[in-house]
């Protein structure tokens, strides 16, 4: 009993240890963009990088959920003759929720991955030591601009999975349950508020922060070459992807109104 | 510059230690270098000798003693005070260590334009001047670091240690990997360096032609300690077996390699 009290305690501090670690990281590498230099064409890079080249796949995983999310409310509300509320189902779950959290795990899949690779290998070859005897900070260089573009990515992504998951709840209610196409836009529109696509948006600049600091984190503490970085990897995109879906809740219910 | 003097060392290290867990790699290491002296740490593989010099560069954090720059303390710097000191040195990597995102110029050209914020294009002559004085030509400035082999990464190092002609140059085997002409190149540069430029330079090498080559004193590490140091010209007449073991490259003797018979 003992034995296991205390192992769950180790593990607490563990745990609480690794977020302070994982925070003072973060405060650092924020506070290293209070004063020059600063590094523009690095973000844009990060920002051409996270965003354009995800287009595809977040498009293509957002366009299936819309599809799917159509088929799924019709079978529900259908049970109650309630098939009108079909296009409000898909638009509420699109922008409020499966938009920025299917964009997210996509994004910690493909970019956080990559991050901690790219970041853990130049670890392990020194090439972040090589930086600092340079007299460039690797936070300021390496991390910042990934955190910046992370943040500002997401966002612009998630719009357009918004747009693209609509529209594919569009498609399967027009061509395959035989809405009215008139009449399911209007219904995608009347009760759409504001609120719901900003807290979209909102949740999207969160989850692209938590990519970008877990890539970077995973890789810039990653030690012990090949085996090392691929460690790295996994642990970004594992962390990323769980604290994308514990922060979802929490973010969800402080716009829950 | 604070306090220089020609008695007081660019380079003064005191009781260095440090260990990794259980293993303490340096129990006290005691070494100075004057200003424009070219100092040469020799020692057996896994002995240390990275671990200090990344010590005085502050890429790792000793556990306890003192390093003094021109005077001044340096253990526990941070921020500012640090990225300035950094301005003082230049270093060459074991491995190079060479950014392998960015071509071969803009490597050598790094520490000019973020450290110190020189134009682009300004940069870019300075660094393919220092590539020529290593033995490159113009066409591979545009080649990225995995396209050239391993003794033309070392060189590509060299050159980016010493493009911003810093106060202090670190090279960690910089002939290791070379064929003895290229080599001799890079140890007449390294000469020139310091006798030129009047640079402070502290050098690891197995090599000891290299070493006879380019050193001024010779300091000599073994289980965590300097166990002799003196000049260059001492070498082969130090009197200590450890020394006399390493210079004539004998299986016999005080030191011990880690090996078993298979
Ligand atoms: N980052 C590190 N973490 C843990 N141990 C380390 C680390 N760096 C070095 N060591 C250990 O310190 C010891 C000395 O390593 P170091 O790289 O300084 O050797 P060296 O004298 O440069 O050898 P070589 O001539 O082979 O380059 C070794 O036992 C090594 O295992
Ligand atoms: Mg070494």
């Amino acid at each position: 009993m003992m034995g296991f009290l205390a192992s769950v305690g180790a593990l607490a501090l563990t745990f609480l240890a690794g977020t302070g670690r994982l925070a003072l990281f973060a405060a650092r590498a924020l506070a290293a963009g209070l004063a020059p230099p600063y590094y523009p064409r690095l973000i844009v890079r990060q920002f051409v990088y996270m965003g354009y080249y995800s287009l595809p796949v977040v498009g293509m995983t957002a366009l299936f959920t819309g599809m799917v999310l159509a088929l799924q409310s019709y079978t529900a509300s259908s049970r109650f003759n309630a098939e009108s509320t079909v296009a409000t189902i898909v638009v509420l779950s699109i922008t409020r929720e499966l938009g920025p959290v299917i964009a997210g795990l996509m994004v910690a899949g493909r970019v956080g991955a990559a991050m901690a690779a790219e970041i853990g290998t130049m670890r392990v070859t020194e090439q972040i030591d090589a930086l600092t005897t340079l007299s460039t900070d690797p936070l300021r260089y390496l991390v910042l601009p990934r955190l910046v573009a992370g943040l500002l990515t997401l966002p612009l992504l998630v719009i357009i999975a918004d747009i693209i998951g609509v529209f594919g709840g569009y498609l399967v209610a027009i061509y395959k349950l035989d809405f009215n196409a008139v009449s399911y836009l209007t219904q995608t529109q009347q009760y759409l508020k504001t609120n719901d696509v900003v807290s979209g948006l909102v949740k999207a600049a969160v989850f692209g922060f938590i990519v970008a600091l877990m890539g970077c984190y995973q890789g810039y503490h990653s030690r012990g070459g090949a085996e090392g970085v691929g460690q790295a990897t996994t642990y970004a995109v594992v962390s990323a992807s769980i604290l994308i879906l514990i922060s979802d809740y929490f973010l969800t219910q402080a716009f829950f109104t | 510059m604070t306090s220089s003097g020609p008695q007081i060392p660019k380079i003064a290290v005191r009781g260095l230690q440090k260990s990794f867990g259980t293993n303490l790699v340096l129990a006290g290491v005691d070494v100075s270098v004057a200003t424009g002296e070219s100092l040469v740490i020799i020692g057996g593989s896994g002995t240390g000798k990275s671990v200090l010099i990344k010590c005085i560069l502050g890429l790792l954090v000793p556990d306890g003693g003192s390093i003094r720059i021109d005077g001044a303390e340096t253990v526990g710097l941070a921020g500012r005070a640090r990225e300035q000191l950094t301005h003082k040195f230049g270093m060459l990597f074991q491995g190079s260590a060479l950014f392998d995102s960015l071509p071969v110029w803009e490597n050598v050209a790094f520490g000019l334009i973020q450290g110190r914020g020189m134009p682009r294009r300004q940069a870019r002559d300075i660094a393919l001047q220092k590539l020529a004085a290593v033995g490159l030509g113009a066409e591979v400035a545009a080649l990225r670091p995995a396209e050239l082999s391993g003794g033309m990464q070392k060189r590509v190092a060299l050159a980016r240690a010493i493009a911003a002609e810093p106060e202090i140059l670190f090279f960690d085997e910089p002939t290791t990997g070379l064929d003895p002409i290229m080599a001799d190149v890079i140890n007449r540069l390294i000469v020139q360096c310091v006798r030129g430029l009047g640079a402070t330079a502290v050098s690891i090498t197995h090599d000891m032609v290299s070493t006879r080559k380019i050193a001024d004193r010779v300091a000599m590490l073994h289980r965590g300690r300097i166990v002799w140091h003196g000049p260059a010209a001492d070498i082969d007449r130090s009197g200590n077996p450890f020394v006399d073991q390493f210079v004539n490259g004998r299986e016999e003797g005080p030191i011990h390699m880690q090996v078993r018979a298979a």
